[in-house]
């Protein structure tokens, strides 16, 4: 299936990671994704905590493919006087990067991070940091913002030759897979594509419509880290080498049939892969695959540099690779 | 009062049962169904056979307290925390151990070498000082596993305000009686929860089997409005109303329905906050993921000084929530839709 011919819709991907979606208001995310699989699903859903379920029907295994739509962000808990802003992070944010980010709000506000006076740099922390609007009043501010709104990080979107760099590809290059492959897919099996939320707080999403959905099998399609860059703490997996299929996180031990199936179907397609092992961390399958009486269940994962920072990084091959390794798992046998 | 009642009893997580005999008795009359279940949940049901949603309210019954964990040849109780505890506070409090009063004793400051005068005491470096003689006669009243209680009167203070013990969460229990004793035409289950101190264990169970549509979940909660705190880190100020949950370790609270609720209260004129903090957890933490996903609330009286001897807070934050609670109770289906 060479994309020379049908390629990716990389402008889609560029819409997904530059929409607003934190966790807990993925809504514009899972809107996006709802219009643009409309015409290739059987059925379209959300469930109570937000998750979008996209299902196609047929009569063969029990398929849950989940993407997360949410990202990393921040949630506004006090407005001064002045009009300055305090926040709480949502997921895995690190303080010392914050200082002069931009964040962008659900309305298109725009602030700025600003940084106490620090007698030294260890002592920066939340406590230190605001949000700076552009307000001069408690009054003007919460015209704009209001306590318990959240902002997410500004990051635009370069493609620039095989290489792409934004914020929020943790997952929306995950979704963007998802997408791309069923817009392609023909299979007997019943695929239930799941855009779940809330996994950057504790893989929150998947855990619900795991149990609704009740799959015979499950993959998550996320990203995950590289050791390729300089003196990074060592991992085997590189930008540019193709899709990785996860042997061990924080939150699975995959099952050795799933490692087989996944493998064997990339060797079969002669698709180009690597094997996973990420120290920290883990994603919807580690939920999932502990769903009622067990989901074996694998994770496909997208190489990326730079996670949860505004310039993640991920390489246009292994986007490929990773929708055709989806595909060819989704319209073999499923046998493990 | 029923919250003096509850607070003077004494149950920590795993043994919760002064607390749920206290409740069972208070709301026999008034409920059709009552039964507690394998982990020791009480779940109360009114109307259960009424059509629509199925709403569970839920308060934890558990408090923080000791464990005795073992016993010295001079008849010390050494013990180890149950929930969350800040070991600063214990020196020289009067606890319950069983029917005996202890003293929590320390190594007095002018026997500590100045290093030690620098640290704040850790738990293993304390006891308690129930006044016995030695092992022996330590070991005829008190067995390993039993648990020292804080031992506070709840009083009034100033104007309007409580103190007492283990607010978080009898509050939140009393708030609930004092709901299942009212009438409202819905399917409502009351699930005094157990083990939430230690990990949210017993509202796990009680979610899986009630299977609600919409959870409220009822809580004493941290209030840091004291000396020397910044007022962006105070998370609920006592007095201003109940605190209503945005964000927290265990929990996103869904926009939406967070709207529903600050609507209901404006539209009532009662007052309330947001609860400007995102760190704790509480039940909803596990309600909201039970199964295919409950749609969960949480609403909490402002206390300072929680996880201590003494917590305080205001009563009218009380009867706010109590109104607030009411409210929407009253505001389903119509006025607060439970479908998005």
């Amino acid at each position: 299936m060479p994309y020379d011919q049908n390629p990716l819709d990389y402008a889609l991907l560029e819409r997904l990671t530059q929409c607003f979606g934190p966790s807990g208001v993925e809504g514009k995310v899972t809107a996006l994704i709802a219009d643009e699989v409309r015409p290739y699903c059987d059925e379209i859903k959300t469930d109570s905590l937000g998750n979008l379920i996209a299902i196609r029907r047929g009569s063969g295994k029990k398929i849950m493919i989940a993407a997360h739509a949410d990202e990393i962000g921040l949630m506004i808990t006090h407005i001064d006087d002045k009009g300055f802003l305090r926040f709480a992070p949502i997921g895995g944010v690190s303080i010392s990067q914050l200082p002069h980010r931009r964040v962008v709000f659900q309305n298109g506000v725009v602030g700025t991070i600003g940084v106490e006076k620090l007698e030294k740099l260890s002592d920066l922390k939340l406590s230190k940091l605001y949000i700076d609007i552009g307000a001069n009043s408690i009054e003007e501010c919460r015209q704009k913002v209001q306590i318990g709104d959240s902002a997410v990080f500004e990051g635009n979107f370069i493609h620039q030759d095989k290489r792409i760099s934004s914020k929020a590809l943790d997952d929306r290059v995950g979704c963007f897979v998802a997408i791309e492959a069923l817009k392609r897919l023909q299979t007997k099996h019943e695929v239930y594509f799941v855009f779940t939320v809330q996994e950057e707080v504790g893989i929150r999403g998947a855990q619900t419509a795991a149990y609704a959905l009740e799959p015979d099998l499950a993959i998550a399609v996320d990203v995950t880290a590289t050791g390729d860059t300089p003196k990074a703490h060592p991992m085997e997996v590189k930008l540019g080498q193709g899709a990785a299929i996860k042997v061990f996180d924080r939150s699975m031990i995959t099952h050795p049939k799933i490692k087989a199936w996944m493998a064997g179907t990339a060797e079969k397609h002669s698709i180009p892969y690597q094997w996973e092992v990420l120290e920290f961390g883990g994603t919807d399958s580690g939920a999932i695959h502990l769903t009622k009486g067990g989901v074996p269940s694998g994770v496909l994962s997208i190489p990326t540099r730079y996670i949860h920072s505004p310039s993640e990084m991920v390489d246009q091959g292994d986007v490929e690779g990773a929708t055709q390794l989806l595909l060819a798992l989704l319209e073999g046998e499923a046998v493990l | 009062m029923l919250l003096k009642l509850l607070t003077e009893l004494n149950g920590t997580s795993g043994a919760e049962k002064e607390i749920r005999n206290a409740l069972k008795k208070e709301l026999e009359p008034f409920v059709q169904n009552m039964q507690i279940d394998k982990i020791g949940n009480l779940i109360a049901e009114k109307n259960p056979n009424h059509p629509g949603p199925k709403i569970m309210l839920a308060a934890h019954m558990d408090e923080v307290a000791l464990m005795i964990t073992s016993i010295t040849s001079d008849g010390f109780l050494k013990f180890k925390p149950v929930g969350g505890i800040d070991s600063r506070i214990l020196v020289s409090k009067v606890v319950k151990v069983n029917s005996l009063f202890g003293v929590i004793g320390a190594k007095a400051i002018h026997l500590q070498k100045p290093k030690e005068r620098e640290q704040a005491l850790k738990t293993d470096q304390l006891y308690i000082d129930i006044g016995a003689k030695n092992k022996e006669e330590a070991e005829k009243q008190v067995k390993l596993g039993d648990y020292a209680y804080f031992y506070t009167q709840t009083e009034n203070l100033g104007q309007g305000y409580l103190k007492g013990k283990a607010f978080d969460d009898r509050v939140g229990c009393a708030i609930l009686a004092e709901i299942l004793k009212r009438e409202y035409p819905l399917n409502l289950v009351g699930a005094f929860t157990v083990q939430e101190e230690v990990g949210l264990r017993g509202a796990t169970v009680a979610a899986y089997h009630v299977q609600p549509d919409f959870a409220i979940v009822l809580e004493g909660t941290v209030s840091a409005h004291m000396l020397e705190v910044e007022e962006e880190e105070w998370v609920t100020v006592p007095g201003k109303g109940p605190a209503i949950s945005i964000i927290d370790n265990s929990s996103l609270y869904l926009p939406q329905l967070l709207k529903q609720v600050m609507k209901i209260a404006e539209k009532q004129g009662i007052p309330y906050q947001l609860r400007k903090g995102h760190k704790g957890g509480n039940d909803a933490g596990k309600i909201h993921l039970s199964r295919a996903g409950v749609p969960t609330i949480a609403i909490s009286v402002p206390c300072r000084y929680l996880h201590s001897t003494v917590s305080v807070l205001a009563e009218k934050d009380i009867e706010h929530t109590l109104q607030l609670v009411d409210a929407i109770l009253k505001a389903i289906p119509q006025e607060f839709p439970l479908n998005k």
